[in-house]
């Protein structure tokens, strides 16, 4: 692959997903643009690269969903989903009620689906506290095969041992061929749609709660900067963000302050 | 240091089982059978017991069924650890009294996933 070429894709990436990809991972570029490369008919990758800035919109997109990575686990670190369970949840409900409105949780960076389905499962466990008011999900993600994929419902086996008691697995889940397909219930409560983290979320309105876990590592200081700055205006005065594990915000913005009570929950300031 | 009895008639997977529960700090014993492994638990009841389904002499199913039943013998948590792969057979180990099930083939992610998540709380 030519230099250039890593030049061109790295561009792309920068511009389109602000996803920063570094000259070391140019083994990873050629393997997973592989497939595009035969799916779309080029020659090459460095054929690929030259017409990418100018390509189809389908062609780029298949760029940005091979180059973005998708992992995800059920109830991944846990201790969000508790802290969402047992303050965030009642925090949010209790805000909906007043302002007589659905509680509204969104998940930034949903890749598969492991994500907003976790929420869904306890949303579902607590259906009583909320369903005066109704409750909802809004998943997004950049890439439309990860989006395809968690819209679809269906796991491997592997996918549903990860994180998922056997018990979670039995009560929300029917198995179809070796797949597992989450029940339609769950399914009814998430609404997927393509978002960019790059554009504004205004369309998607107010949220009580936003999950945007382990993707913000990707991205540079100044590009991680306007993003908290579009998650922060769609949340209320003392709403919440939940961030990955790894992942602080010191030196990055000041319009979240860390609860001081739950690991990982950052706070817009009261 | 908890302690961990692995039961499954393949050395392999006992060998490849016993080697991850002792990277995470479990001491482990082995059985060959159901059977092997009720008298070894009433000698000395271990804490947790990773079980396979099908096996000869006594089946996996078998052999909860028969620890639940026995004083002391609720205290082991139990993963079962089978091919047996539908929600049926599933149920049926957790209405038994298993606390956990997984599923063949696993990996080590999920090996530790389950046995560190029945410690956690
Ligand atoms: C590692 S996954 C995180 C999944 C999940 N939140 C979790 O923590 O398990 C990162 C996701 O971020 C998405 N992503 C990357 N850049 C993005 C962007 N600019 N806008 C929206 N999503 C993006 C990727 O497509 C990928 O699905």
């Amino acid at each position: 692959m030519l230099e250039q070429s890593v030049a061109i894709i790295a561009r792309f990436m920068q511009q389109k997903a602000g996803i920063q990809l570094s000259a070391n991972k140019i083994y990873m570029i050629e393997a997973r643009l592989e497939a595009v490369v035969k799916r779309f008919g080029f020659a090459h990758i460095d054929a690929l690269a030259a017409s990418l800035p100018m390509a189809m919109g389908e062609v780029q997109q298949a760029v940005i969903d091979a180059l973005t990575t998708n992992e995800s686990f059920f109830f991944r670190d846990q201790k969000p989903f508790d802290a969402f369970e047992q303050a965030l949840l009642p925090q949010a409900i209790a805000r909906a009620r007043d302002e007589d409105r659905k509680v509204r949780i969104w998940c930034a960076a949903a890749a598969t689906g492991q994500e907003p389905y976790s929420l869904a499962m306890i949303l579902a466990a607590k259906k009583h506290s909320w369903l005066h008011q109704g409750a909802e999900i809004v998943a997004t993600d950049l890439s439309q095969t990860a989006l395809s994929r968690a819209k679809s419902g269906l796991f491997t086996q592997f996918e549903v041992q990860r994180g998922l008691s056997a018990q979670q697995l039995v009560q929300h889940f029917t198995k179809i061929d070796e797949q597992w397909q989450i029940a339609p219930a769950l399914q009814h409560m998430v609404q997927f749609e393509v978002h960019n983290l790059l554009h504004n979320p205004a369309r998607l309105g107010q949220f009580d709660t936003i999950f945007c876990r382990n993707v913000l590592i990707y991205f540079d200081v100044e590009t991680k900067r306007q993003i908290l700055t579009h998650l922060a205006r769609q949340l209320p005065p003392g709403g919440a963000l939940v961030l990955g594990a790894s992942e602080t915000l010191v030196g990055v913005s000041d319009q979240f302050k860390p609860d001081p009570n739950l690991p990982m929950v950052f706070r817009r300031p009261e | 240091m908890k302690t961990c009895l692995i039961v499954d008639d393949s050395t392999v997977i006992r060998k490849v089982a016993r080697r991850i529960l002792e990277e995470i700090g479990f001491e482990v014993d082995e059985a060959e059978d159901g059977k092997e492994a009720f008298e070894k638990c009433a000698k000395n009841m271990p804490d947790s017991i990773l079980l396979d389904w099908n096996m000869p002499v006594m089946s996996g199913l078998e052999f909860l069924k028969k620890l639940r039943s026995y004083v002391g013998g609720e205290m082991p948590k139990i993963v079962f650890c089978t091919t047996e792969n539908d929600i049926g057979h599933i149920a049926m180990a957790l209405k038994a009294g298993a606390d956990e099930y997984m599923m063949k083939p696993f990996d080590r992610e999920i090996l530790e996933g389950k046995f560190l998540g029945l410690y956690q709380d």
